[in-house]
């Protein structure tokens, strides 16, 4: 395998402009001749799809969920940034370009990167004309909000659902395109394997999740937009259904997975209440712009709020950070609190939690105040806690969110298997190490209204390698090779739910592989997990039929990907010897507990390649040249 | 698209149907109130009144022909979208009724049943004159035919009185939800005057309730004989 | 605490279901109404018995796939809430729950607590959208839009298609589904040029799925997790008659 970047030459602001200029087009007329299969139908697969249909390619669209609209791009809250500079405040598209590659910890590409922010524009453009209700001023103009610590105030939003709200722009998009006939959408159906011919990836076999029929579908590409893999970790903020499954499935068939140790950890969340937990809820980080982060100084002490005297509390951002106290950046206040509840002067249930209190802000300013700023995030914490913050603190705690590592890309977004094209969170390519607040829609939409659209044509443009018919006998050996999984899972009977092994195995990796991790945790990782995966293979229970609806199985087969994956995860943070971004290596941290990159040694995206069943997967390095920034250290104090 | 095809077609276009031919009859209703309520103004009120609506037969016809066809449309109107929306449930809650309703709207159908065929009856009863035989052929001295001694006649007997008044009760169910429903049905609802029209269609209903009721209690109890 | 579940399972869309009673003890009442189901269904599992299939993706609210009528009422008798978010804090211990699917022709049963809700993708399909294809926007700002205008569309596009409003509704009607995604475009200066156009065709495709018609009950406002108000259906009526009116006057 070789991975070839294929980023343009010339300078980083003409090099888009370079790219569109020279790449290949398909004529029109020729457009309809080619399908392209696309998988997932969040912001990132709806957006593709839509784009993709209009300019008349023949799009065949698939999900899991009942809906297109139910991806889980819905579920995010704060926003979406664009270099617009509306607010006159020093913004431009290098700024943009800047503050994701050094909030990515210096580990992205910059080339993707500056692209992204010249398309942030446009994407915040098409979305108003979509009819997407963002937040205004008086004037009637787009309202800003500053985000995540930026200086700018570059955050377009719509309440604090701004990716339901972006999510059913594309999704409208997408209908539109179902309605004229250009676009053939699958839901209730999940795709089970990668159909590669000729080295191409020419297609895909999915199981229809309401007859349980097994079916192949040929295509001319085939795009993966199937979100990320923080369900690894069995309790994130990711919704219940999301997997590793399509990506793991195309690594499997030479795609390689980049980065997998970069996993993205949200420091506020409403913490673990028992071990029933099926799922861990987010809230807004701009609660840390009010709220005061504290634990008792002693450890053990369960005494009730009320009488822990205020110097018995340990304010540990404020004295840890003094300059940026409660607002430090999310893996950072994420550490801490871990750190501090390791001391075990954690608080509430389990004692995995600290307090965010609201107290003081609640004397300085008024509830009312506070109410105005977060009444809906007081209610939902109430709601889900049965606890009244405005007069006991808030419990928080870490929960896996997002993950910034992914299938590997090149600038054209194929991955390193030809017509192969991966988006939104499931590639690797724009968040580094660590992705900031509001980028995540940012990319997503990027990748799939602007980005993907041009560079598929290209690759149609170059590629020999036709449409095979889904008879074609590579498509016969996936639906059997699926087929006999299926039928392997229902027959092992054991005594083990999917779910308790999946909760075994996100609990080794939060705690081994989680918010910091070690050689020796690493190691330990790693040993475990093939125990669990026999366990697994050998013990699981999966009742019911494969002819019908069967959550158990569905749920077993990502589990299974899961299993292996996990190994993947923690080979990737062993290998990856310094602390940058999500991936905090407790050995290599500088004296103040920051980590510390390795530039000399790790300035490279890690690509790994399977090597087939039972052999450990080979590493390819694609350095990172920085032509335009300097690495340098982040520093918070 | 022919708009009458295009009315029946859809179910906001019934819905406008209902409502405007609902207001139509609600109107009918408040003018037949206005009539009846005559009683209490003596004998030759009410009996000159209905002299004068018979003056014109053709005219008279006419009207009842109109009022007969509104009155078919909003009910076949009604049977249309009550066996569509029967349709739409095919199996039903095990626990209800549908929460966070009043017990006027869910009843829609079947006060407007009941109005029905009190309706029937009534016509029988004081139109066409076959419940009580006799009472239509009252005369006063003009030889107007007594509208006045025919309803006190009529409402002397316990029954019948206690049939009208329980029908009343169902006119005012179906007014109070019928009348804020013909604003929501035609938009002609928003939030700032929702509570407004919430009370008139209250108010309305109850005093064409108390309006009519008034008139078998005052001759069960003697105060009109 | 312990519960007992009476819940309804059915095979598949061709099979009759029928009520089985699920006893689920020392549950605890931070345990969300799904997680519960969780419990249940491990143990169901373990027993060797086909757990319940029942549908929920976020568990935070905002996906609309979780669809139960618990004890009669879509998503529980707490208002504003889906039964991801509805927590068994708000039931008695020992207390018997009656657990049913979205009940509607147009959402038929797939499997115990399943339904398919196609029929609102459908209707969005007729023209719940904006036409503008990628590339075809002009700059954001270009277009002010009055913030009371912008928030007002915002509490309609608030809808997250669950599909609680037809449960609920005795007429099993989907006007305020269809009126929230009319009104959310109508509002917006982007959307005039479809305007009519679009209420007529989802109006049709509403129609066409079988779904009941508005008794004007306000059930769906008090189940619905957004609280979206039924004022949006009486604009989606109003907008319907204009559509209606000026079609008269097309020479078409």
């Amino acid at each position: 395998m070789k991975l070839e970047a294929k980023i343009p030459s010339g300078p980083l602001e003409k090099k888009w402009d370079r790219y569109r200029l020279e790449m290949k087009l398909v004529s029109p007329a020729n457009k309809r001749k080619f399908e392209v299969i696309v998988v997932g139908t969040g912001l990132a697969g709806a957006s593709a799809a839509a784009s993709l249909a209009e300019l008349g390619y023949r799009v065949r669209c698939f999900c899991f969920q009942d809906s297109p609209r139910r991806a889980h791009s819905i579920a995010a809250q704060g926003g979406i940034n664009a270099a617009k500079n509306y607010q006159n405040d020093g913004d431009s598209v290098y700024r943009l370009f800047y503050d994701t590659i050094k909030g990515g910890d210096f580990r992205s590409r910059e080339a993707n990167v500056y692209r992204l922010a010249q398309v942030s524009s446009n994407i915040i453009d098409q979305c108003v004309a979509q009819g997407v209700p963002f937040a205004r001023e008086y004037g009637g103009l787009l309202a800003n909000r500053s985000f995540g610590g930026a200086q700018v105030s570059r955050t377009f939003y719509a309440r604090g659902q701004t990716g339901q709200q972006l999510l059913l722009g594309a999704y409208q998009a997408l209908c539109r395109q179902i309605a004229l006939g250009q676009i053939e959408m699958h839901p209730r159906t999940e795709m089970l394997e990668l159909v590669v011919v000729g080295g191409h990836a020419k297609g895909i076999v999915v199981r229809d999740l309401v007859s349980g029929q097994v079916t192949s579908h040929a295509g001319d590409a085939v795009v993966l937009a199937t979100g990320g893999y923080s369900n690894v970790f069995f309790l994130s903020t990711n919704a219940k259904g999301c997997n590793v499954s399509a990506n793991y499935r195309a690594y499997k068939k030479g795609a390689a997975f980049a980065n997998p140790c970069y996993t993205q950890i949200h420091p506020t969340c409403i913490p673990v209440s028992g071990e029933h937990q099926s799922k861990l809820t987010l809230m807004s980080e701009s609660l840390r712009n009010d709220g005061r982060v504290w634990v008792p100084k002693r450890p053990g002490d369960n005494r009730p709020v009320g009488q822990i005297p205020e110097d018995e509390r340990d304010y540990y951002l404020e004295r840890k950070y003094p300059s940026y106290g409660n607002l430090a950046p999310r893996d950072i206040s994420s550490r801490a609190a871990k750190e501090v509840c390791d001391q075990g002067r954690g608080v509430g249930p389990g004692g995995r939690g600290v307090y965010l209190d609201f107290a003081d802000a609640i004397r300085r300013s008024g509830e009312n105040t506070i109410r105005e700023r977060y009444g809906n995030l007081f209610e939902m914490y109430e709601r889900i806690t049965g606890e009244n913050a405005y007069a006991t603190p808030m419990r928080i705690y870490p929960a896996v969110h997002y993950a910034m590592g992914g299938l590997w890309v090149d600038y054209e977004l194929m991955s390193s298997l030809p017509g192969l094209f991966v988006i939104g969170e499931a590639n690797f390519s724009d968040h580094g190490a660590n992705r900031l607040g509001a980028s995540a829609l940012m990319q997503g939409l990027g990748d799939g209204y602007f980005i993907l659209p041009y560079t598929i044509g290209n690759y149609f443009a170059h590629c020999s390698q036709p449409r095979p018919a889904a008879s074609h006998p590579e498509f016969r050996l996936a639906e059997a090779a699926v087929k006999e999984r299926t039928h392997k899972f229902l027959s092992i009977r054991g005594r083990r739910t999917v779910s308790s092994i999946h909760r075994d195995l996100g609990h080794l990796l939060w705690e081994k592989c989680g918010m910091a991790r070690n050689e020796a945790s690493l190691k330990e990782a790693l040993e475990k997990i093939p125990a669990i995966r026999q366990e697994f293979w050998e013990n699981i229970i999966v009742p019911g039929e494969s002819t019908e609806i069967n959550q158990a199985l569905e749920y077993a087969g990502r589990v299974a990907d899961f299993l292996e994956f996990a190994e993947l995860l923690c080979t990737d943070a062993l290998m990856r010897r310094e602390s940058c971004g999500g991936h905090f290596r407790t050995e290599f941290q500088t004296p103040d507990g920051e980590a510390l990159r390795n530039d000399a040694e790790f300035a490279y995206v890690a690509a790994w390649e399977h090597q087939g069943e039972g052999r450990p997967p080979l590493l390819h390095k694609e350095p990172l040249v920085y032509e335009e920034l300097k690495m340098m250290q982040r520093s918070y104090k | 698209m022919n708009i009458i095809k295009a009315l029946f077609q859809s179910t906001i276009g019934k819905k406008y149907v209902m409502a405007v031919t609902g207001l139509l009859l609600f109107g009918y209703v408040i003018l037949h109130l206005l009539g009846n309520l005559q009683i209490y103004m003596g004998p030759n009120a009410i009996n000159g009144y209905g002299a004068l609506l018979h003056s014109r037969p053709a005219l008279l016809w006419l009207a009842r022909v109109i009022l007969l066809a509104i009155f078919l449309t909003h009910v076949g109107t009604a049977i249309a979208l009550t066996l569509e929306n029967w349709a739409a449930r095919p199996i039903a809650y095990t626990i209800g009724p549908s929460p966070y309703t009043t017990y006027a709207s869910r009843t829609m159908f079947i006060s407007g049943v009941i109005l029905f065929c009190y309706i029937v009856y009534h016509v029988l009863h004081l139109t066409v004159g076959v419940v009580q035989p006799g009472i239509m052929d009252f005369k006063d001295q003009l030889g107007r035919p007594s509208i006045y001694r025919m309803l006190v006649a009529a409402f002397s007997n316990p029954w019948i009185a206690l049939s009208y008044m329980v029908a009343m009760g169902f006119l005012y169910f179906h007014l109070s939800h019928g009348i804020s429903s013909f604003f929501q049905s035609l938009g002609l609802k928003n939030r700032a005057y929702s509570g407004l029209i919430l009370g008139f269609a209250l108010g309305a209903a109850l005093v064409i309730f108390l309006g009519f009721l008034s008139i078998p209690l005052t001759v069960l109890t003697g105060l009109v004989k | 605490m312990n519960l007992k579940l009476r819940i309804w399972r059915q095979k598949n869309a061709d099979t009759p279901g029928h009520f089985v009673e699920h006893d689920a003890p020392n549950v605890t009442p931070d345990m969300s109404f799904l997680e519960l189901l969780d419990t249940v269904n491990e143990e169901l599992t373990l027993q060797g018995k086909e757990p319940i299939a029942f549908d929920s993706d976020c568990r935070e609210g905002i996906c609309g796939m979780c669809s139960l009528v618990i004890n009669g009422i879509p998503h529980g008798h707490i208002k504003g809430t889906t039964v991801c978010q509805l927590h068994l804090r708000h039931f008695q211990d020992g207390q018997t729950i009656t657990v049913e699917p979205w009940r509607a022709r147009p959402f038929p049963v797939i499997k115990d607590l399943i339904v398919d809700r196609g029929a609102f993708d459908r209707i969005i399909q007729a023209g719940g959208y904006i036409s503008v294809s990628t590339g075809q926007a002009i700059e954001g700002n270009a277009l002010p839009i009055p913030k009371d205008t912008a928030e007002l569309a915002m509490d309609a596009a608030a809808c997250i298609g669950c599909g609680a409003c037809v449960a609920v509704c005795k007429n099993a009607s989907a006007a305020l589904f269809v009126a929230a995604k009319v009104s959310h475009l109508a509002l917006l200066p982007q959307g005039q040029r479809e305007r009519e156009r679009r209420v007529w065709h989802m109006v049709k495709a509403m129609d066409a799925a079988g779904f009941g018609s508005c008794s004007n009950t306000s059930a769906c406002e008090a189940v619905c997790p957004k609280s979206i108000s039924v004022e949006f259906i009486g604009r989606m009526n109003r907008e319907y008659m204009k559509s209606l009116i000026k079609a008269q006057f097309k020479n078409t």
